[in-house]
């Protein structure tokens, strides 16, 4: 289920062209700088709607991607890292994105840290081939999986919050 | 109470020593005894000792012409969970002649309502376990074990590899690939494998209910691969909230993943030893005992295309081969001389509009009906997508850091 809130921003993210995956050559260079726009534009989105609340990266190929999500629970900030690999089926098979510290700590997870998305982020995903990319798989999969989650797990005393060093991002 | 003195201590040490000692000598000689040692020849001789007397009887009830050919197969196994394991077991029995194993997982005590793996195996890596339990099975089996994801980059080649090359005689592609996995991503890109490499392979699965499976036979270009036919709830465009249930963890039961594996097994056997009939489709459903089987042929506009390069390699093979008579039968239309009333039969849509109002359907087999025909493309707003750019990878790179 997808919340007004998260359709209205999942509306602003620009939609991707090519259908190429890692292994296309010069067919998933074009691709991966859809991916790039489209994610400069969500996380611009964000920073007008004064919802930060991630950074990506990734390597030189772009088959792996990592950074960091926050979460504000109680004025208090949470912060995780975020990581994934591109799979060689991508874009008909979404990326299985993970957070790795709080693996074993909820059931909504599988082996290695990875979210569990299949209830009704598959679906939707398969049917956006190849429009949708990574920003959207965030604004679909993670945003609404913390949403969720993190303030049970901190209720359940799982995640405590730590001091950690403003990075400059949640301004 | 008094703590006990030095001495009495040694004394307690040395007694342990003793029976530590004892114990390492009984394990020793149960290693020495039961230990089985290779077999170079498969023999039918019927004596306690041969461990391969009921296969080689097999001959001899006229099922199987020639069982020693077993050895001469390889066989990818991808995913040695609940079904892998289990269908690993049943062809070490078998006395196959390679195994390829291919997991990422770790032996959890989560899994032990399954068969195959044993508490004391907990945190060791899945295929490092199979390994080594099935070896002391049948140490006549070859193995090659990798511990990754198939699923990213630098691991799907070296995947490919070892299905091209991981044959019995060196350099040869496997026999068959078997997809014991459990989610969409890793059949994704097996499928996309075989599909490039012209590769046959088994889709086999155990639903989340833990109560019906399917095995599926895929030839490519031959029956219908994995990606020809999209999951319903994409193709119908399903409401997803209908695929709500409560928590995510998947169910199992035992029972349930061993019929799934001794399905897969049993057609890998009559496929290979040419015996019986191979199901291309073989479903499970546990709750009526109801067992489906059918034929799929290949969807002529799948998303995979080399899918449809091996669809169109088989056409050609099966044109090329030499075509056998058949004498139609035709049966007499029935046709009635009068018509007092002139009574005519009139549709009221035309044949025409009925079909394009319909779509392209798919030749199925008798009893099976398409539960949807594609939804017709949709025109696109281009102002939705992204725009042509003429920065590099690197410029948006440092544009994304610099956010």
């Amino acid at each position: 289920m997808v919340d007004e809130a998260t359709k209205l921003s999942l509306a602003k993210i620009p939609l991707l062209k090519t259908k190429a995956g890692p292994r296309d050559g010069e067919l998933w260079i074009s691709r991966l700088k859809e991916e790039y726009q489209a994610l400069i534009k969500y996380v611009q989105n964000n920073k007008e709607a004064d919802n930060d609340w991630f950074r990506l990266e990734s390597n030189k190929e772009g088959t792996r991607w990592f950074g960091k999500c926050w979460y504000i629970h109680e004025l208090l900030k949470y912060e995780f890292d975020v990581e994934f690999d591109i799979p060689v089926t991508y874009p008909t098979t979404s990326p299985e994105i993970a957070l790795p510290e709080l693996d074993g700590k909820t059931a909504k997870m599988y082996r290695g840290g990875k979210i569990c998305l299949t209830d009704h982020f598959k679906p939707l995903w398969a049917r956006n081939v190849p429009k949708f990319g990574i920003a959207h798989a965030m604004a679909l999969g993670l945003g609404p999986w913390l949403a969720v989650e993190i303030p049970d797990l901190i209720q359940r005393g799982v995640v405590t919050h730590q001091e950690k060093k403003d990075s400059g991002a949640a301004s | 109470m008094a703590s006990p003195t030095v001495a009495e201590l040694q004394q307690t040490i040395e007694k342990l020593r003793e029976e530590l000692k004892n114990e390492k000598q009984k394990i020793e000689e149960i290693k020495g005894t039961t230990k089985r040692t290779r077999i170079t020849q498969m023999s039918s001789e019927v004596v306690d000792s041969n461990p391969y007397s009921r296969l080689m009887a097999l001959k001899r009830m006229g099922i199987v012409d020639d069982y020693e050919k077993i050895r001469d197969f390889s066989i990818a196994v991808v995913g040695v969970g609940g079904v892998g394991s289990v269908t690993a077991e049943m062809l070490t029995r078998c006395g196959i002649g390679k195994l390829l194993l291919f997991d990422y997982d770790k032996v959890e005590l989560a899994n032990m309502n399954r068969l195959f793996y044993q508490p004391h195996q907990a945190g060791l890596s899945k295929v490092e376990a199979a390994e080594k339990t099935l070896r002391e099975i049948n140490p006549d089996v070859e193995f090659e074990v990798y511990n990754y994801n198939i699923t990213t980059m630098d691991n799907f080649n070296h995947f490919m590899d070892r299905i091209r090359l991981g044959g019995k005689v060196k350099d040869t592609p496997v026999d068959l690939v078997l997809s014991c996995v459990d989610n969409f991503e890793a059949r994704m890109a097996i499928n996309t494998a075989c599909n490039e490499l012209g590769q046959s392979w088994f889709e086999s699965g155990v639903s989340e209910n833990a109560v019906s499976g399917h095995i599926q036979f895929v030839i490519p270009g031959d029956t219908s691969c994995f990606a020809c036919a999209p999951p319903l709830v994409v193709a119908t465009q399903t409401d997803e909230k209908t695929l709500k249930r409560e928590g995510v963890c998947a169910a199992s039961l035992p029972t349930t993943m061993a019929v799934v594996a001794g399905f897969l097994v049993q057609n890998v056997l009559k496929y290979l030893l040419h015996f019986g009939q191979v199901s291309y489709y073989l479903g499970y459903n546990a709750l009526q005992d109801f067992f489906p089987t059918m034929r799929m042929k290949p969807n002529p506009h799948c998303d995979d295309t080399h899918c449809l390069r091996q669809q169109r390699l088989f056409q050609e093979r099966e044109a090329a081969k030499p075509k056998q008579e058949f004498t139609e039968e035709t049966e007499e239309e029935v046709v009635h001389d009068e018509n007092e009333w002139k009574i005519e039969l009139v549709s009221e849509t035309t044949e025409d509009e009925a079909k394009a109002a319909e779509g392209d359907k798919p030749q199925l087999t008798e009893g099976v009906t398409v539960a949807y025909t594609k939804p017709a493309a949709q025109a696109e707003d281009s102002t939705d997508f992204v725009n042509a750019t003429e920065m590099s990878i690197d410029d948006l790179m440092s544009q994304m850091k610099q956010l």
